[in-house]
């Protein structure tokens, strides 16, 4: 019940900080939306299904990419990774709360950007709406990790595409096939990678 | 009780300190000195715990007895005083916390402005609410680094009122003389 508390507290206060920057979700918005449009003029007419899915998947993978270099921005700039993990928080916490703060920012982007694609392209069927769900879980969870560790290093906006952009692979094979049981797959495993790595990307001890 | 033996930090080739031995007892209040850059802001971290030694052993309390403030205040700039105090105190799970975030403020002047966000703050206000976050938790051991930056002469007043506090201190400071009177242990840094 304390985990859940301090995990609700923490992605409470990126949500605040959210409501009140209003820096990170208008750029996902305006990006998810513009690369679409992009993608709908640049395709030929009687384009395929496939190819229409695959350049879903790639705006959602870069908009959350957009999303995710946001998202450790106040712990970087105003040192608060030191006082977060001087409090008795079990660490993973910090890591879950961030997630879920991420995944809030990517759920409200899509609730955008699907209805756009649907109107774009030929539709939307719910294998894609379900895969786009799990898909985010995978996202975030690696990718909040991987932001974390971007923090520290000094190529800090290099290091977190270098890092994520390959983790994302997966994500975007089985999305595009529709492969949900692979998703689920993706999801526990690098949840769990995520969640017990994360203790040891925060500090030096 | 904080311990060190042969305590040494590198980063890479250059070594920041090296051959530290410390003792502070409970209760006790030891002050460091030294030039800009001599190692005393990376000996406060690594005695926080936020960083690790390269060498030698360190025997540190528990982490939620420590309190720490660095050259940052370590606040939430877009959040308010209200909203900082009261997400740390939820992090540190103090049963009481709105009389405590209550009388933190009175104390250090911000309870008027407990609503407005820390962004409008000048640096010496920052400073103060960095005060708060630190003693909010009532920590038995603090760890505070430079904490007479930017404040004003009232701010520094205030915060010479609570180095009377029976707790374990670790002050790192260029001005010395205002905690002369309380320091047990010295350590400078050439």
């Amino acid at each position: 019940m304390t985990y859940a508390s301090d995990v609700a507290a923490l992605a409470r206060k990126d949500l605040l900080l959210e409501l009140r920057a209003k820096e990170t979700l208008p750029s996902m918005l305006l990006f998810v939306v513009a690369a679409l449009t992009i993608f709908h003029f640049a395709l030929p007419n009687g384009t395929s299904d496939v190819a229409a899915r695959g350049l879903l998947w790639a705006a959602l993978i870069f908009t959350a990419l957009l999303g995710l270099t946001r998202a450790f921005v106040a712990e970087r700039e105003q040192s608060m990774f030191d006082a977060l993990i001087l409090t008795p928080v079990d660490r993973s916490a910090i890591w879950l709360g961030k997630a879920l703060a991420v995944f809030a920012f990517l759920v409200a982007a899509e609730v955008v950007a699907l209805p756009a694609f649907a109107a774009f392209f030929h539709g939307l069927n719910g294998r894609t709406v379900a895969a786009v769900a799990l898909a985010d879980v995978g996202i975030c969870t690696v990718g909040t990790l991987f932001g974390a560790m971007a923090v520290a290093g000094r190529a800090r906006e290099l290091l977190l595409p270098l890092l994520f952009l390959p983790m994302a692979i997966p994500i975007v094979v089985g999305g595009v096939g529709g492969f949900l049981w692979f998703l689920v797959l993706y999801d526990a495993i690098f949840a769990l990678l995520s969640w017990a790595a994360f203790e040891y990307v925060v500090s030096e001890v | 009780m904080i311990q060190a033996r042969a305590l040494a930090k590198r980063f890479g080739d250059r070594r920041v300190f090296a051959g530290v031995d410390l003792d502070v007892p409970d209760g006790g209040f030891l002050l460091v000195t030294g030039p800009n850059g001599s190692g005393k802001t990376t000996l406060l971290r690594v005695l926080a715990g936020l960083a690790a030694p390269t060498a030698g052993e360190l025997q540190l309390p528990p982490r939620h007895t420590i309190g720490y403030l660095g050259h940052e205040p370590l606040v939430y700039r877009e959040l308010t005083p209200l909203e900082n105090l009261t997400l740390f105190g939820r992090l540190y799970r103090l049963p009481e916390r709105g009389e405590r975030i209550g009388m933190l403020l009175e104390r250090f002047g911000l309870w008027d402005v407990r609503h407005e966000r820390v962004s409008t703050f000048s640096r010496g206000m920052q400073q103060r609410l960095g005060l708060c976050r630190v003693l909010l938790h009532e920590p038995t051991h603090l760890l505070l680094d430079e904490p007479y930056n930017a404040l004003d002469a009232e701010g520094a007043m205030l915060l010479d009122g609570i180095f009377d506090e029976p707790r374990t201190w670790v002050v790192a400071t260029h001005e010395p003389e205002r905690v002369e009177r309380q320091a047990t242990e010295r350590l400078a840094f050439a």
